[in-house]
């Protein structure tokens, strides 16, 4: 069984690995400094499991959790206890409050080995979950070829459908994140961000006009020259938001 | 209060002297209607001394019962009602005394009207002084105690916002104190120290107290020192202060949060190494500390740059100095500056 750890600090590393120890079965294949390296390590190693801490460098335990496809079994290590009952919900293995005891350390790793064994565990709901409070922190994270962009929600001037994709448009250009229409609608900002169309949700600071466009549908024409189709119930949504 | 008996003391003699001259003109005005000499003494005495216990007794009365409403309506009963007691009760020592003397008698008698008149004036103008005089008082106490509470207040408030130690800054030492324990103990050890010493400094009561600029820096010293220990290489400071600045005085405990809100600032929105410049100069007599870390202006969530522990600095620094200006924050290339302006006694 592999395992990675991932904490930006050097001592609470050490001490997970410290109590690894006495686990020969599990195998340590590397350390991470932030959630940068442990997307990388985890895409590498693939490993079964992982010590994440939550507040690290530039994105967030949560928030690395989004750019991974397959996420192997998660144990959380934090100071933090505002997090737990969210981690809790959303069947990670474990929540560790730091300092933690070895006593509590193996009681974690039981539940981890139980569940292997029934693999029933729905990583993919721990994400959606975690990653809309990484939205409603005002920014999201996408992966950028090999790298990993941090993406202010202001900076979005619309979503796009595009089958299990949405397409996150920005003046630095177009990214894909595995997502559904319906986690940004109910994420993003309502006051800000309205879904005019069923494959569209645009940016409203960025409207300058609205045009009437065959029968009761319109085109909104954003300040960056795009134009958009706007459907009635959209069109609804619109008037009432910008109050017209 | 002693302060509010030494004022009553002081109303004794004009009281008492108010009463004698009374008692000065009764006499004369009696010796004009044809009394003898010792019954207008007698007279203007024992009337005066009478009228000048029901003044008292009006005047302590009010000392325990003070009318809200309709207070001229009671001055005015009050009045009336003392008067006619105060009437009767002259009349009848009067008449013991002098029941042989039919010449008096009819006078007493004759002159009830203009007795009782002057009564209800004497006893009215006392009971509207008293009025007054206690209901100042009372205006006076409810101001002290407001302005009792409102210390009281932000005293709390100034607490409070000392005590707002970071949690997860606690939680995080120990956890790599933890750490420390098996590999190195002697590490471990020293650690303790510095976070018991780092956590006495924060248990001072006293909001008002300020420290000299010396001993703010060691303090922060412990601080940084601890933080390295968790972060490893990645935390570098900078300290720079003019050599003879540390004698100015600032709040207790006001840089460290202003660092620590730079480290936070600086870990979690950089990769990589950190430099923290800590500088101190002497502007204008007052002392300016500037705080530098580094930031991706990219990324910042606009929130961080005013985040809770600058605001309560901010508020902390109005709450002394009754300043909204002592603390400025701005951004120069990829840098957060924090500036903290502490005006000195003089």
């Amino acid at each position: 069984m592999k395992c990675i750890i991932i904490d930006d600090e050097p001592l609470a590393r050490m001490m997970v690995k410290e109590y690894l120890q006495s686990y020969p079965d599990i195998e340590l294949v590397q350390e991470c400094n932030d959630g940068f390296e442990g997307v990388k390590a985890i895409q590498q190693h693939q490993p079964d499991l992982i010590f994440l801490d939550i507040q690290m460098p530039k994105i967030n335990g949560f928030e690395m959790l989004e750019l991974i496809d397959n996420p192997p079994q998660i144990i959380f290590t934090t100071a933090f206890e505002e997090y737990a009952i969210k981690a809790f919900e959303t069947h990670a293995v474990d929540y560790l409050l730091k300092p933690f005891s070895k006593e509590r350390f193996d009681k974690a790793i039981q539940k981890s080995l139980q569940q292997k064994e029934k693999a029933t565990t729905n990583t993919h709901e721990l994400i959606e979950t975690a990653s809309q409070s990484a939205v409603q922190s005002n920014r999201v994270v996408v992966k950028d070829g090999g790298k990993i962009k941090i993406i202010p929600v202001a900076q979005i001037q619309y979503v796009e459908a595009a089958d299990d994709y949405v397409k996150i448009h920005t003046a630095d250009g177009v990214f894909l994140k595995k997502k559904t229409m319906q986690f940004f609608e109910d994420s993003l900002q309502q006051q800000q961000f309205i879904r005019v169309h069923r494959s569209y949700i645009i940016n409203a600071q960025l409207i300058t006009r609205i045009d009437p466009h065959e029968k009761e549908s319109h085109l909104v024409l954003l300040s960056t020259g795009t134009k958009l189709p706007v459907s009635k119930t959209g069109y609804a949504k619109l008037k009432e938001v910008l109050g017209i | 209060m002693p302060a509010t008996k030494k004022n009553n003391a002081r109303y004794i003699p004009i009281f008492i002297g108010w009463s004698l001259l009374w008692i000065f003109i009764q006499w004369n005005v009696l010796l004009k209607f044809g009394l003898t000499e010792t019954e207008a003494i007698v007279d203007s005495y024992i009337s005066n001394i009478l009228l000048g216990a029901s003044c008292f007794l009006v005047f302590n009365n009010m000392k325990y019962y003070l009318p809200k409403q309709e207070k001229y309506w009671f001055i005015i009963a009050i009045s009336f009602v003392l008067s006619c007691c105060w009437l009767l009760l002259v009349r009848l020592i009067l008449w013991a005394i002098f029941k042989n003397d039919e010449h008096y008698i009819s006078t007493l008698h004759q002159s009830s009207t203009v007795r009782f008149g002057f009564a209800f004036l004497m006893i009215g103008c006392m009971s509207t002084i008293s009025l007054l005089w206690h209901t100042q008082r009372d205006i006076l106490k409810t101001d002290e105690q407001q302005k009792e509470i409102l210390q009281l207040a932000k005293d709390a408030e100034l607490f409070k916002l000392r005590q707002q130690l970071q949690p997860h800054f606690l939680f995080n030492s120990l956890n790599s104190i933890s750490a420390l324990t098996a590999t190195q103990p002697e590490k471990a050890r020293h650690m303790i120290q510095q976070l018991s010493d780092f956590l006495r400094g924060t248990l001072k009561k006293d909001d008002h107290h300020k420290n000299s600029l010396e001993e703010e820096l060691q303090y922060l010293e412990l601080y940084l020192d601890i933080e390295k220990v968790r972060f490893g290489h990645r935390l570098q400071t900078v300290i720079d202060v003019e050599e003879n600045i540390k004698q100015m005085e600032l709040p207790s405990l006001i840089l460290q949060p202003v660092v620590e809100n730079a480290i936070k600032f600086g870990l979690y929105d950089t990769i990589g190494d950190v430099v923290i410049s800590i500088t101190a100069k002497k502007i204008n007599d007052e002392l300016e500390v500037t705080v530098q870390n580094p930031f991706d202006p990219e990324t910042a969530q606009p929130l961080q740059g005013t985040g809770f522990g600058l605001a309560s600095i901010k508020r902390r620094l109005f709450l002394l100095f009754a300043r909204q200006d002592l603390l400025q924050t701005k951004t120069e290339n990829n840098y957060f500056i924090t500036t903290i302006i502490i005006p000195q006694a003089i």
